[in-house]
């Protein structure tokens, strides 16, 4: 087995230049190069340096498991690389096909140098595909990682927009709620507004659920706490926007809302909170 | 041995809790607290949290027994400052401090002090 | 200091309380705990070191991180030697009390946790372990 990723390393060795040039002419004419995403220059400058550590890895005699050590340089190389271009928007199969597109080039090679010896040619091909195909799959898990990343990134943002925390007036908060409530959006809705509370120092905060759809009791409870947990700070909580469908699950539901100051608008509610701290509207 | 200090403002008093609290700690500021109210003739007491970063169910319930203990003193308590994290927690925890009056922070701590002694 | 390390602190008095929060504090941060959580988690073990001291007689608490390929948490064990729970879901109720707490030391510090067990025989000591993930 040796003789046969020596003999690749030999190819490599005399004729690197050579098989940079195929292989990225070869990524050039193909249909998954995508011009749009990534120049010319930086595809060549990848292909280079990652040319350069297959070789230097395969010099080493390193084994066929790209776990190894030996290949410790080479992954890294297609971890940036794979994950730069998952950032870039490109697919997984595009992604993949830089190193699964330097066959060509090297089974050719290889095939020319061997060709006088069948069994020997046979053994260098099919070191030389495991090899390839191990880190092809590389380059796809790095990618679907990094795609995750992306999507756990934009759930957070995602999360944080849809939960936005505007003062009214002086010392009066509004938080108005869109959407499906569920328990992880409750709560950081929750440490929002009560992080707004501190920073503003705003005595008083509406919630307004008038584009909440559902309100069932897991939501309820989370507004009752979020409600006792302002109040424990010294803030108070006015519930606004319930719609009769919502009082009625409310009152079915069994949770006590006796002790929350709640309106049917956010109008109202935030007439109530203006009398709380001694103003009132009066027409000019 | 180790004290939180009190502080006389006029006729209130001034509590900023600003170490990791231990029961023992906790049990000698009820005690320093009462005798204080009762020696400068407080009419009120503030007790600064903001430097908590936990609250459990033995410091909730130092915090209600002072609040009630001064009550019977004939002086009210304000609690200032409690953070965020440990308010949620609080409440996850049970506890909802019933009767305690809270601001969200000094200068509005003395202020509905002042409203509920004049 | 490395956090990523199984750590065993004892709990003889109040101010080992105080010392073990700090540790736990300290782990939850390396961790990457939301405050919301490291709070959590604190009170709960505040909770339950109290427990090992007043009603166990004092004890230990091993503090394990919990690495897992999507997830990552801090694992709590609380061990005593003392006499034990008699009524296990009794404890548990809230407003339940023997000592001079609120009665929310066992259910409240359950409530704060992701995971809870509880082993306890009368007589034989007490073992509780929490789990938290972030």
């Amino acid at each position: 087995m040796k003789s046969n990723k020596n003999s690749v390393s030999v190819i490599l060795n005399r004729d690197e230049r050579g098989v940079l040039a195929d292989w990225v002419k070869l990524q050039l004419s193909s249909s998954s190069l995508r011009a749009d995403l990534m120049t010319e220059s930086d595809l060549r400058q990848q292909s280079q340096q990652f040319l350069g550590l297959f070789t230097t890895a395969l010099e080493q005699n390193a084994p066929a498991d790209v776990n190894a050590p030996a290949w410790s340089e080479v992954r890294e190389l297609l971890g940036q690389i794979s994950r730069s271009r998952a950032l870039q928007g490109f697919s997984p199969s595009e992604t993949a096909t830089f190193v699964f597109s330097l066959k060509e080039p090297l089974y050719a090679r290889v095939r020319a140098e061997l060709e006088s010896d069948p069994a020997a040619l046979a053994d260098a091909t099919w070191t030389l595909t495991a090899l390839l195909d191990k880190l092809g799959l590389y380059t796809t898990e790095v990618y679907q990682k990094s795609r995750n990343e992306i999507i756990d990134r934009q759930q957070r943002e995602l999360m944080e927009l849809s939960t936005p925390v505007v003062q009214l007036w002086q010392g009066i908060l509004a938080l108005p709620l869109i959407g499906t409530l569920d328990s992880e959006r409750t709560q950081v809705v929750m440490e929002n507004l009560l992080t707004k509370i501190v920073e503003t120092g705003a005595p008083l905060a509406i919630i307004d659920i008038t584009g909440v759809p559902t309100v069932d009791t897991l939501v309820a409870q989370h507004l009752l706490k979020t409600v006792a947990a302002a109040r424990l700070m010294g803030a108070d909580c006015i519930i606004s926007g319930i719609r009769p469908q919502i009082a009625q699950t409310i009152v079915h539901l069994g949770v006590d809302l006796t002790d929350v100051i709640t309106k049917s608008t956010l109008a109202d509610a935030f007439s109530i909170a203006l009398k709380r701290i001694g103003l009132s509207v009066k027409p000019a | 041995m180790e004290r939180i200090p009190i502080l006389k403002m006029g006729q209130y008093l001034l509590v900023t809790i600003q170490v990791d609290m231990h029961d023992q700690l906790a049990m000698t500021l009820q005690d320093d607290l009462t005798a204080k109210i009762v020696s400068d003739r407080a009419r009120g007491v503030l007790l600064d949290i903001s430097a908590l970063d936990l609250v459990d169910s033995f410091i909730g319930r130092m915090i209600s027994d002072i609040s009630k203990m001064a009550r019977v003193l004939d002086a009210q308590t304000v609690v200032v400052g409690m953070r965020p994290a440990v308010a949620i927690t609080l409440v996850e925890l049970g506890l909802s401090l019933e009767g305690v009056r809270t601001a969200l922070n000094v200068e509005s701590g003395m202020d509905l002090l002042r409203s509920v002694t004049s | 200091m490395n956090a990523i390390e199984t750590q065993v602190l004892e709990l003889k008095t109040t101010e080992d309380v105080v010392r073990m929060r700090q540790a736990v504090r300290q782990h939850s941060v390396s961790l990457g705990f939301s405050l919301v959580d490291q709070t959590k988690l604190v009170t709960a073990a505040s909770e339950l070191g109290r427990n090992t001291i007043i009603h166990g007689g004092g004890g230990e608490m091993k503090i394990e991180p919990l690495l897992e390929t999507n997830r990552r948490g801090l694992s709590l064990t609380f061990s005593d030697k003392g006499k034990g729970i008699p009524d296990v879901e009794l404890a548990l109720k809230d407003g339940y009390t023997t000592g001079s707490g609120m009665g929310l030391g066992l259910g409240g510090a359950k409530r704060l946790s992701s995971e809870f067990h509880i082993q306890s025989k009368p007589g034989e000591g007490t073992r509780i372990t929490i789990k938290r993930w972030r």
